[in-house]
């Protein structure tokens, strides 16, 4: 158990390492450092000394130690454009991004699922036509366009429900949340449903493909053979095989809820991460582009981990690798 | 001629499951309709809206023929420029299906290479291509297309940018969808070559690059199709939402989505039209490609059992 | 009044081209305490009867006619009736036991979860009762055991729980669909001799499904004969099998090699009763003179020499203990004489496909050398020669499924080793070359423009050993080239092959796990288990008088039609 878990440990920390080389090199090599904080007046002198300074003449392996040094302390230097320490500026974001990714993954997880069993287990029954239409547009439907119609009809024509901005947020010294106000419930409503809309399509197609699939096996046939009652099979055997890859999906989907809350985040005007970075991205602002790598990555590879916890836990094929006892 | 091609089709299996599925029909009609009208769009556009001589600011903000103030010049409006809507729309699908066509066919080259010499080679080579794979598969393809651009944008001066802009684009969505294709491609080509066919090409001493471009490519074909097919549809959904967060092709050749940011801006103001028929025409688009992929995948897999 | 009574069954398949009749007219009877086998070749319908005893058959098949009694009760087609029997009075025991169990549940779930759905048992209870269950199907330390997961099973193992939860509420039934057909010969016998035992000390009554004659002739009392759907016979088992009255039957029979003497050729029967006396292959003169057949020299052919093959699975991050060997061939030597047909049997894991692949080139060995003529296969010195060598080697495969690319037409298929091996041959000469071979190995010539998923399994063989012939070889490979074929389709390759032989002078290694067709094939025959080769003898001396004990084993153990004889 020890080895599953120490390889996939140091595979974790390499990929990490990938990527910070990666934003280091962002930071150092795309466009100037130097001429992005100083503009182009100053003279060579000037640039001279910041270079200095900064370290920027060290070679490349030291500068890479103290980038990764100061990652892990979470200093990632100044933003060009906004000039103030990119930490900060994270610090103040990711509550409004991961209320709304957390919010999001529930909805589309818990719909997801249930609505994928259920046409998995009732293929060719009415409601599950109807609803494997309505996933069919859920993933031709990008995801802005869900947003400007969500907008378009709850808030400037229904008028019910706030079209940008988080509402009143209660602040709880290193965590602001939008939980605890009406204005804030309220406000969070539509980004999430459109955030999870993409996903929870995604979700219902692949639960429903599993379900199919592993209701044709052998054990199953068996299983009815027995004269095991349908229920039992259909929630009690097929969901739990069932479950093994959705619990993949969910990994990668948390991440995908990340991504696409960029999308999500410029529509509705949620003062995000992804908001952050998409003017980053305009803007040419590499500290908060390499500092979003960085982060992101790290969301990333800790949802992998979990994943392969998970997959331990629930998988015994992976648990007990013992030789067969012979005949 | 042809109607031996054509009886071969409807007595073939596949072709017989298109003819029957309504859906596949109607949205291939649709889909080629799309497809044959931006090609042509010099052709079929009423005006060339990027041409300044066609654009006169005073026809701005026309609604569409059927509301009152609308004319029959301009059957979808006009935006705040004065450009007829059905115009634009139709060179900015042309835009958006290149985008598509171009990202796919670049992430289905290298994708299906690395995946069948992956496959077919196996050892350390395998192993690695696999772990870039698995770890391009956890990081969605809009986050690996921005980064890409934000990258580029980096390196290239300003000025070559929008020349260079439909190029980045295209490489950055085509290196976001490649490991679909990998990994699909390995898997089939796990399957084809432990077949025994393959067995015997070896044995007579045929190489591995025939065995691999001859025996083996043309048997796992299929499903490079299913994922090219709904590959297409999430590569233009991609361009369009790049588009729209304004990172995706420049201002001057709107794609829908660049189309699309600009109504957007107008959308409370009443001039729904300007917004709305973009973002249909998106949706018809996406929907087409994905019901004929859907379709495809139904009817090419061999797994789901219905006689 | 029958245990069981089968009147007048009709089951049909409506595909959107035709509608397919798996069962016509089924009319059978079982007692308790009997044994009836349902035997027929692929395509028969004894599993589609028997899936429609409890009523499930795959879709879209439907019972359309007839009845089926259980016990006087009426439960054709009727769900209600079915849910109340099935693992309550019928058990069911499907063909393979790595697919049967839920891979994420434990025995003990599985067991007491069946229990518990028909019996009134509280758990500690149904836990007792499983326990002694899996002692009766013969797991050791059952106690123990219940507590793991199916994975942790081998497959003989697997099975016999698969067999302890048919059995776990007490069923009058048991339907057995192929129970060993994907198990070794000696696993195989143990299953047997199970069911053959739970039979008499519960009143069962049994019904066996299986393909395999011999199996039939040591394990059932009566049986019941099907071909495309219908009954062509049935009746006692030793009767129908001595004296078989229909030509289906006699066909089938004829077509099993006996296991007590080596005969020339099978017997063919014709769908009218009458013997087939043509050759299966039509070789005439002029193409033996084309060919060049070669004088038989009865020199060393193939030499090999002390080879060892261990498997190594090679991790990433490599660390000693992970390093897992499998050590598939342990100094195994043999000699092969031209023109003589040398068998290599054992059971699966032995490392016989290895040889094949050994000496095809397709993998390389860990020590030891074969030398092909005097040529060393290995050696890297010898690449350059060894092209001059290939071709002369070749092999049969036994999936004729995956042995053609499904994308060429047979005449590519066919030409691929010519054009490949004689670069520069004119067109014309590549199409009398196919020609040839499509007339020797008995298919017409328009079988040339076709696609190999137009044919069947035997045909498709066929083809196969026209593509291997393309490069007329000296040494063919039969890597075991019937294992996946109907017995009556079998007769006509095995047929096919020995006149080959004959008339091309060709020398063959036929691999197999079958001993019965290895004696009818070969002229000498090697012994594997486990990587180690036992005995090298005469064939009739090795069925006579075998000396090592695997073998003698073997001999025991393999079913036998001719026991309905004792």
């Amino acid at each position: 158990m020890v080895n599953y878990f120490f390889i996939r440990l140091i595979q974790s920390v390499l990929v990490m390492l990938v990527v910070a080389f990666v934003a280091f090199s962002l930071f150092n090599y795309v466009g100037d450092p130097v001429h992005n904080m100083v503009g182009q007046e100053a003279s060579t002198e000037k640039r001279e000394e910041i270079r200095e300074k900064l370290g920027l003449n060290d070679p490349v392996h030291t500068q890479f130690l103290r980038f990764v040094g100061n990652a892990v302390k979470g200093e990632f230097g100044l933003s060009y454009q906004l000039r103030r320490p990119v930490s900060d500026l994270i610090a103040e974001r990711l509550p409004a991004t991961l209320e709304l990714v957390f919010i999001s993954a529930l909805i589309a997880i818990v719909s997801g699922v249930v609505l994928g069993v259920y046409t998995g287990i009732n293929r060719d029954g009415f409601l599950s036509n109807i609803i494997l239409i309505l996933s069919l547009f859920g993933v031709s439907l990008p995801t802005f366009v869900i947003g400007i119609l969500f907008i378009y009809l709850f808030s400037v024509i229904l008028g019910i429900l706030p079209s940008f901005g988080r509402g009143e947020v209660v602040d709880l010294g290193f965590w602001n949340t939008g939980f605890l106000t009406l204005s804030g419930i309220k406000a969070i409503i539509l980004p999430s449903i459109t955030l999870s809309l993409f996903q929870m399509t995604y979700i219902i197609r692949l639960v429903r493909a599993e379900m199919m699939e592993i209701l044709q096996t052998d054990y199953i046939k068996f299983a009815r053979a027995r004269g095991i009652k349908k229920n039992t099979i259909n929630f009690k055997h097929a969901l739990k095989n069932g479950l093994i890859p959705v619990i993949t999906i969910t990994g990668i989907n948390v991440g995908t809820l990340i991504a696409f809350s960029i999308i999500t985040e410029t529509v509705f005007q949620w003062p995000g991460m992804g908001f952050l970075f998409i003017n980053a991205v305009h803007f040419v602002d590499i500290p908060i582009m390499s500092a979003y790598l960085i982060m992101v990555a790290f969301i990333f590879v800790m949802i992998n981990f979990i994943v392969d916890i998970t997959y331990y836990i629930i998988d015994p094929r992976i648990r007990i690798k013992e030789e067969v006892s012979p005949e | 001629m042809i109607s031996e091609v054509i009886n071969k089709i409807i007595t073939n299996d596949i072709g017989y499951s298109f003819v029957k599925s309504k859906i596949a029909v109607i949205s291939t009609i649709v889909f080629l309709t799309i497809l044959i009208c931006s090609t042509f769009a010099e052709l079929i556009a009423p005006y060339n809206p990027f041409d300044p001589v066609n654009v006169s600011l005073l026809d701005a903000f026309t609604p569409p023929v059927w509301v009152d103030g609308g004319s029959t010049n301009f059957v979808l409006g006009t935006d705040q420029q004065g450009r007829d809507m059905l115009s634009t729309i139709i060179y900015g699908s042309r835009i958006s299906l290149i985008v598509g066509f171009a990202s796919i066919l670049f992430a289905m080259s290298l994708g299906t290479f690395l995946g069948v010499t992956s496959g077919f080679f196996g050892g350390r080579y395998e192993i690695i291509v696999m772990r870039f794979t698995d770890v391009q598969l956890t990081i969605p393809s809009i986050l690996m297309a921005l980064l890409v651009d934000g990258i580029a944008r980096g390196f290239i001066s300003k000025s070559l940018h929008n020349d260079m802009a439909i190029y980045v684009l295209i490489f950055a969505i085509g290196i976001s969808e490649w490991p679909q294709f990998a990994r699909v491609t390995r898997a089939a080509t796990l399957v084809e070559k432990n077949k025994e066919y393959i067995l015997a090409s070896k044995i007579i001493g045929l190489s591995n690059f025939l065995i691999m471009f001859k025996h083996i490519l043309p048997n796992i074909l299929r499903p490079v199709l299913v994922i090219a097919t709904i590959g297409l549809a999430l590569a233009i959904i991609t361009e369009s939402t790049l588009s729209f967060l304004g990172v995706g092709v420049p201002p001057t050749t709107p794609s829908l989505g660049t189309l699309i940011r600009f109504g957007n801006d107008f959308l409370f103001s009443g001039e729904w039209w300007i917004t709305f028929f973009p973002v249909i025409f998106l949706v018809v688009l996406a929907l087409s490609i994905n019901l004929l992929g859907d379709w495809m995948r139904d009817t090419l897999n061999p797994k789901l059992k219905t006689r | 009044m029958s245990f069981l009574e089968i009147n007048n069954l009709d089951i049909q398949y409506k595909t959107r081209k035709e509608t397919i009749n798996a069962s016509v007219d089924v009319t059978f009877n079982l007692e308790r305490g009997e044994i009836l086998g349902i035997v027929g070749e692929s395509g028969s319908g004894k599993s589609t009867v028997a899936n429609a005893i409890i009523n499930l058959i795959d879709q879209p098949g439907k019972i359309t006619n007839g009845s089926i009694k259980l016990d006087n009760i009426e439960c054709c087609n009727n769900e209600k009736i079915i849910q109340t029997i099935r693992g309550k009075k019928i058990g069911f025991v499907f063909q393979d036991p790595q697919t049967s169990l839920n891979p994420l549940f434990k025995i003990k779930d599985q067991l007491i979860e069946t229990i518990q759905t028909h019996l009134k048992l509280n758990y500690y209870d149904a836990k007792k009762r499983s326990i002694e269950l899996l002692q009766e199907v013969g797991i050791e330390n059952p106690e123990k055991r219940i507590n793991e997961y199916p994975h942790q099973f081998s497959g003989g193992m697997r099975q016999r729980v698969v067999i302890a939860l048919a059995l776990c509420c007490e069923p009058d039934l048991i339907i057995a669909d192929e129970p060993t057909t994907s198990l070794d010969v000696s696993i195989q016998f143990q299953i047997l001799k199970l069911l053959k035992d739970l039979t008499v000390q519960r009143n069962l009554g049994v019904i066996l499904i299986t393909h395999d004659m011999g199996v039939i002739a040591e394990t059932t009392n009566r049986v019941v004969v099907m071909r495309y759907g219908k009954i062509v016979e049935q009746g006692n088992t030793a009767e129908v099998l001595s004296n078989p009255q229909s030509s289906e039957c006699k066909s089938l029979v004829m077509s099993v090699p006996p296991t007590n003497k080596k005969i020339e050729r099978f017997k063919l029967i014709s769908p009218e009763g009458g013997e087939i006396t043509n050759k299966s292959s039509t070789l005439t003169n002029s193409i033996i003179q084309n060919w060049a057949v070669r004088e038989i020299s009865n020199e060393k052919l193939l030499d090999f020499k002390n080879i060892t093959k261990i498997f190594d699975e090679q991790l990433f991050f490599r660390s000693k203990k992970e390093i897992n060997k499998l050590k598939a061939l342990d100094n195994v030597s043999f000699q092969i004489i031209e023109g003589e047909s040398f068998g290599l049997v054992g059971e699966s894991g032995s490392g016989k496909s290895t040889i094949a692949k050994i000496i095809t080139s397709l993998i390389k060995p860990t020590s030891g050398e074969v030398f092909f003529e005097d040529l060393s296969l290995h050696n890297p010195k010898n690449i350059k020669i060894k092209n001059k060598y290939r071709g002369q080697i070749q092999m049969i495969f036994q999936d004729p499924y995956s042995s053609l690319n499904p994308r060429f037409k047979v005449k590519e298929i066919i030409a691929e080793p010519i054009k490949f091996l004689q670069k520069g041959i004119g067109n014309n000469a590549i199409q009398k070359n196919i020609n040839d071979l499509i007339d020797i190995v008995g298919m017409t010539r328009q079988s040339l423009e076709r696609y190999p998923h137009e044919f069947s399994g035997g045909q498709r063989q066929r083809i196969s050993i026209a593509r291997a012939l393309a490069t007329r070889p000296r040494l063919l490979i039969c890597d075991e080239p019937t294992s996946a074929l109907d017995v009556s389709i079998q007769a006509q390759i095995l047929n096919l092959l020995k006149d080959l032989q004959e008339e091309l002078n060709l020398t063959i290694l036929f691999i197999s796990h079958d001993l019965p067709v290895v004696r009818q094939m070969c002229d000498r025959i090697a012994v594997l288990r486990n990587g180690n080769l036992c005995e090298v003898e005469k064939t009739e001396n090795l069925f006579n008088n075998p000396k090592h004990n695997y073998t003698k084993e073997l001999l025991r153990l393999m079913p036998k039609i001719e026991s309905i004889y004792s």
